[in-house]
């Protein structure tokens, strides 16, 4: 939990933030609406005795009470992907519609990028890319099992992605779901702090610098990017967000979040950022008893 | 497609599979350019004959070809041919005498399906998904790929493929896929 002690200036209360990080988190799950409505994946939990409760903030989001959520019948039909809570926010506050073209710039293995067809009722374009083509199978495999037709899959770096391949030229909307430091998974791997370096910090937020900028460029005049991450370090969030709105045409824009939050940034260890990042949302672990999560909302201005 | 898909093309004239681009399905067996490659008619046909699945389902859909058979079902837009990860999802295997729907594809649109299609009880249900073999002297329909299905909470729904063969069941759930529930 050392790391952690870094952010004692900017948490509300900073002692339940810990608590929370120190206790193991549940199994959620989300409903995949290409293969259920919500009533049918939950009369199928309840013909198999599995118990659960729903998420105030998103029907679609159920926490089970059982410890092998992917054994379930509701699983091997594909009415149900285990994900975590919050890991389910970004691609909400995205907003893809019917029909749209949409990147998922970091996609593997696959939970938002499904979720991302879901919510577009599967019809259109959600192109799913991962670096890394170990983990691109298990985006395959996931996106088969939740019966996405509209995901088209590539492997190639992000930050300079080129869209030739394909018969469009920009997107819709994009997300950027980065590579981070993984601070705020604590709950589900004990051991997500035992790498961290604030080495690590300055190489992985160059690489969300190079993604977030191309994202921008990538989406069209009036298009939507998310940027979010699982960590709670300013250097990968706020600071990372500063830089692209420096470097690219692009303004940070508010968004509803039904979960309790707190602002973003706008100083940090001597750095001042935008008066308009406290748009931006950091959940933190003890404010509705998930893992951490950062979200911020662009509108592409150019 | 087409300008110069006059008719009269023989198989000598047509370029050969490439197994590592997605090529999109020729509307009819006509207009087919690459040696072998099954239509978007015969595939569409072979869900409504084999499993009573309207063509209508697949207004909304693409089919592609990659590697040798290996179609896939494909709701975005992409140009043809497309060097690609995947394109939707797998659907169906051509280029064999009985060509073969994916468990994937079978759960995603099988509940649109009214003929060979076989219920099993709660426990061959769950050695189905297990992947096991088993002795199903009931069924008096066709042999060869059926979908599984079960009730599940008053529904029926479609498990996956299986061989139907000298009366037995086998399930054809691939490793990955397979779950002791
Ligand atoms: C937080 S994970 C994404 C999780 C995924 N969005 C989901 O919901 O399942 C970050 C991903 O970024 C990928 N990645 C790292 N560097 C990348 C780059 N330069 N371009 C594209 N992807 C990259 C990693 O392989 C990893 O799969």
């Amino acid at each position: 939990m050392e790391p952690l002690e870094r952010y004692r200036p900017i948490v509300d209360d900073f002692e339940a933030f810990l608590a929370a990080c120190e206790r193991p988190l549940g199994n959620a799950v989300r409903v995949n609406a290409i293969k259920a409505t919500v009533d049918r994946a939950t009369a199928a939990l309840e013909a198999e005795g599995v118990g659960y409760e729903r998420a105030d903030w998103n029907p679609r989001v159920l926490r089970l009470e059982t410890d092998s959520p992917g054994s379930t019948w509701s699983s091997f039909h594909g009415f149900t992907h285990g994900q975590e809570e919050v890991s389910a926010v970004p691609a909400t506050v995205l907003e893809p519609e019917p029909g749209e073209r949409v990147w998922d710039s970091c996609a593997a293995p696959g939970g938002k990028a499904t979720q991302l067809a879901a919510l577009m009722d599967d019809r259109g374009t959600v192109v799913a890319n991962d670096s890394n083509l170990g983990r691109i199978s298990a985006l395959r495999f996931n996106a088969e099992r939740l019966g996405a037709t509209s995901l088209a899959v590539t492997n190639d770096d992000a930050r300079n992605y080129s869209l030739e391949r394909f018969d469009f030229e920009e997107f819709d909307r994009s997300l950027v779901d980065a590579p981070c430091s993984c601070e705020g998974t604590i709950r589900k791997n004990p051991d997500a702090l035992d790498g961290w370096s604030e080495g690590y910090l300055d190489e992985v937020s160059g690489i969300q610098k190079g993604i977030l900028g191309r994202a921008v460029q990538a989406t069209r005049e009036g298009g939507t990017v998310v940027y979010s991450t699982c960590t709670f370090a300013p250097e990968e969030n706020e600071a990372v967000v500063q830089h692209v709105l420096e470097a690219e045409d692009c303004r940070v824009v508010d968004f509803d979040l039904d979960l309790e939050h707190s602002p973003g940034l706008t100083e940090w260890d001597g750095d001042e950022y935008d008066s308009s990042l406290e748009r931006a949302a950091r959940i933190y672990p003890h404010q509705n008893d998930t893992g951490g999560f950062f979200v911020a909302k662009l509108e592409v201005t150019a | 497609m087409g300008n110069d898909a006059s008719n009269g093309v023989s198989e000598g004239d047509l370029e050969q599979n490439d197994g590592q681009q997605f090529g999109r399905l020729p509307a009819t067996a006509a207009e087919r350019t690459v040696e072998g490659r099954a239509s978007r008619e015969a595939v569409v046909d072979y869900f409504a004959d084999r499993f009573g699945i309207a063509p209508e389902t697949f207004d909304d859909h693409t089919f592609w070809e990659k590697g040798a058979g290996k179609i896939w079902v494909y709701g975005g837009s992409a140009p043809s041919p497309v060097e690609i990860e995947a394109l939707g999802m797998t659907c169906l295997r051509t280029r064999q005498e009985h060509w073969k729907p994916t468990t994937d594809f079978v759960q995603r649109f099988g509940r649109e399906a009214d003929e060979c299609v076989i219920e099993l009880e709660p426990d061959e249900a769950r050695a189905f998904a297990a992947g096991e073999d088993r002795d199903l002297e009931r069924w008096d329909g066709d042999w060869g790929y059926l979908i599984a299905a079960h009730d599940v909470a008053g529904e029926l729904e479609p498990i996956g493929v299986g061989l139907y063969v000298h009366g037995e069941l086998r399930s054809m759930v691939p490793k990955g896929r397979q779950r002791e529930l």
